[in-house]
């Protein structure tokens, strides 16, 4: 779990400005602006296009193409399942469902309390020990009912 | 002298447990009034025995595994710090037999060295590639590279050597080599091995590119799925610059070249080569027809040697012992060696790197030991999700790019995902339509439309409504996504669908085995 700013024009300028170095900073910007207020908020977008010389619909566009921006801060926890061949191959489909039904939600969805984010990623590298699953940038390998539900019972807490 | 203990750094042992152990054990020693130097290495890449801890004795570095934290204090009492005997004990680390037998020229140090040591690098080897590429100069590393019969690592297999002459030869004042880190393929690691074990080995690849080529800017771009892999070569470039392996003056030479660390966003497609580029020029991953090849007008318009991670790793080893000495392993068009990686229901996974023409049977069944659910294997697929899936029937193909491809496979980026016979083919099917409409980076329509009209078809085709004329519609429009994708997420996956319906048609017949999710 970590903790983000809340949003202010102010410290959106100086990340925008800390990142926009060499060509094409584009990625790297809205990088440093999640890690900062734990999304790109939609007010950051306009600064982003003035800064780099584009239009709004550009970095809108760029926005929305990567998964990994959100729109909208995440819950307290990410729990990211990774439902890709090799863990598929070593279960991975059962525990997607079991952390659903734990949870209450579908896969991209935030607990109704807030607290956890549940998500599919396609591959971890950890194809060797499979399942594998990463909770708020802490890699789990060789996931089973058992360590998922600690996983789990850690980041309701 | 103190005790030198090697615990692993990289992410897979961490992601079972190697911190804990790291914990464990600094706790115990303390405790013991031990003096102990840890080191964090790579992985050797036996990943069922990760966490995998050694202790260097004067017989050599003795191994431990799969060790948690809770077996550290009866390890001390065995005698673990002079190498002792202990159920765990797998004896001396180059003595495994899983180690022994292979073939490691790009992974020679990774596991072995302090990744982030610059002073370890240099004494296992490191270095002596671009020592040699400074005092060939530019054409003749290149020459070097080309009869080494390198061919890309990342997938499509095109010949290294001629790239870097195509960049080389372009005569303008800015150019650019890109490491391709973006390693989304399923069942793939190495990548991430190397950033995380062996970065420099990386950096020395792309500055030996560098100077073949007259760029002295690269770029690397690592997925952001890999944090640790970020972290690991982003402090190796540091220290790279400090001490000049990187700068004005490449290992005190006339050349120059610096690198600068991108990383992606959770985009599959990025992965692929012009996507990347658009990528790192902070546009929307949206693939670039071609040609002009990368080569031509690439990074921003400029001439660009974009390679993948193994590649550029392999070209130290290359330099340092030569075009020919890496030329005699492998076999026909398939120089040198491959790291192959062994994945998914696998018992014994990891990293298998060794010469090119290993059979596929001898992969799954002999080295990688069969199912890690005791189970028999059904199929496998090779080369990430975009390979076809194999019966055992094709077990006696050679791992070779023209043996995979004369059987309508890939070798790809060198995955291989072992399955037992509780797989249901259709349902892997579905996946990897519904994959390739996630993924599509929506540019062309027979992959943005096809796949979502894949994932339909399949759903017929298991409930069995007009089972035989969907069929072929499945089949019409795999050849629709083949021949007109504009890349290989379109164009390639065909492969693992129309592999299955091929060698698994009994998951495709009626009654429906697979319920229609969603």
């Amino acid at each position: 779990m970590r903790e983000y700013e809340p949003w202010s024009e102010s410290r959106a300028a100086e990340v925008v400005a800390a990142h926009n170095v060499g060509e094409g900073a584009a990625l790297p910007i809205l990088h440093a602006l999640q890690e900062t207020f734990g999304c790109v908020p939609e007010a950051a977008v306009p600064m982003v296009a003035h800064a780099l010389n584009l239009s709004r619909a550009e970095v809108y566009g760029v926005v929305t193409f990567y998964h990994d921006f959100r729109r909208e801060p995440a819950g307290k926890h990410v729990l990211k399942l990774c439902r890709a061949e090799a863990c598929q191959s070593c279960g991975c489909d059962d525990l997607v469902e079991h952390a659903e039904r734990r949870l209450g939600v579908k896969l991209g969805q935030t607990s109704a309390d807030g607290r956890v984010t549940l998500e599919a990623v396609y591959c971890l590298g950890l194809c060797a020990t499979a399942p594998s699953a990463i909770l708020d940038g802490r890699v789990v390998g060789r996931l089973d009912k058992t360590r998922l539900d600690v996983l789990l019972t850690e980041a309701q807490a | 002298m103190s005790v030198r203990i090697y615990i692993p750094r990289d992410a897979a042992s961490i992601a079972v447990g190697a911190e804990e152990v790291l914990a464990a054990l600094t706790a115990a020693l303390e405790q013991r009034g031990v003096q102990a130097e840890i080191v964090r290495n790579g992985s050797r890449g036996l990943f069922w025995l990760e966490p995998m801890i050694e202790v260097a004795t004067p017989r050599g570095r003795v191994a431990y595994g799969p060790v948690s934290a809770k077996d550290v204090e009866g390890l001390l009492d065995a005698g673990f710090l002079d190498g002792a005997n202990h159920k765990l004990c797998l004896g001396v680390a180059d003595e495994i037999p899983w180690l022994k037998r292979q073939t490691r020229l790009t992974f020679a140090r990774c596991g072995v060295t302090d990744p982030l040591s610059l002073d370890d690098y240099r004494a296992h080897g490191g270095l002596k590639g671009i020592e040699k590429a400074i005092a060939l100069g530019p054409e003749a590393t290149v020459e070097e590279v080309i009869q080494s019969g390198l061919r890309g690592r990342g997938g499509a297999g095109f010949p290294t050597g001629i790239k870097l002459r195509t960049v080389a030869q372009t005569p303008v004042p800015q150019k650019y080599i890109v490491c391709n880190a973006d390693e989304g393929d399923s069942g793939t690691f190495a990548d991430r091995m190397i950033l995380e074990g062996d970065p420099f080995v990386l950096i020395e690849g792309m500055a030996i590119a560098g100077i073949a080529t007259g760029a002295t800017k690269g770029y690397i771009y690592i997925r952001s799925e890999y944090p640790h892999g970020i972290a690991a070569f982003e402090a190796a470039v540091k220290t790279a610059r400090k001490s000049g392996l990187l700068g004005s003056h490449v290992a005190d030479s006339a050349y120059s070249f610096d690198i600068e660390v991108r990383v992606g966003a959770g985009v599959y497609v990025c992965g692929e080569e012009t996507s990347l580029l658009e990528s790192i020029e902070g546009k929307r991953g949206e693939v670039r027809a071609k040609p002009p090849l990368p080569a031509h007008q690439g990074l921003f318009g400029k001439p660009t040697a974009i390679n993948n991670v193994l590649s550029l790793a392999t070209l130290p080893v290359i330099l340092a012992e030569g075009a020919q000495h890496y030329k005699n392993f492998g076999m026909g068009r398939s120089r040198g060696t491959m790291p192959i990686q062994l994945a998914g229901n696998i018992k014994h996974g990891g990293l298998y790197e060794t010469a090119f023409g290993v059979t596929l049977g001898e992969l799954v069944d002999e080295i990688g030991g069969g199912t890690a659910s005791g189970r028999p294997v059904r199929a496998v697929q090779v080369g990430g999700p975009l390979g076809a899936y194999f019966p055992r029937a094709l077990f006696d193909t050679p791992f070779d790019y023209e043996a995979f491809a004369a059987r309508d496979g890939l070798i790809g980026h060198g995955g291989v995902v072992v399955f037992d016979d509780t797989v249901n083919m259709a349902k892997q099917v579905r996946f990897a339509m519904e994959f390739c409409a996630i993924e599509s980076c929506g540019k062309c329509t027979p992959c943005r439309i096809g796949s979502t009209r894949g994932v339909e078809t399949i759903d017929r085709i298991v409930r069995g409504e007009n089972h035989a004329a969907n069929l072929e519609v499945l089949e019409d429009l795999c050849n629709t996504m083949k021949f007109g994708s504009l890349c290989a997420l379109g164009g390639f996956t065909p492969y693992p669908v129309m592999s299955a319906l091929t060698h698994f048609p009994e998951d495709f017949g009626t009654p429906p085995r697979l319920q229609a999710a969603e």
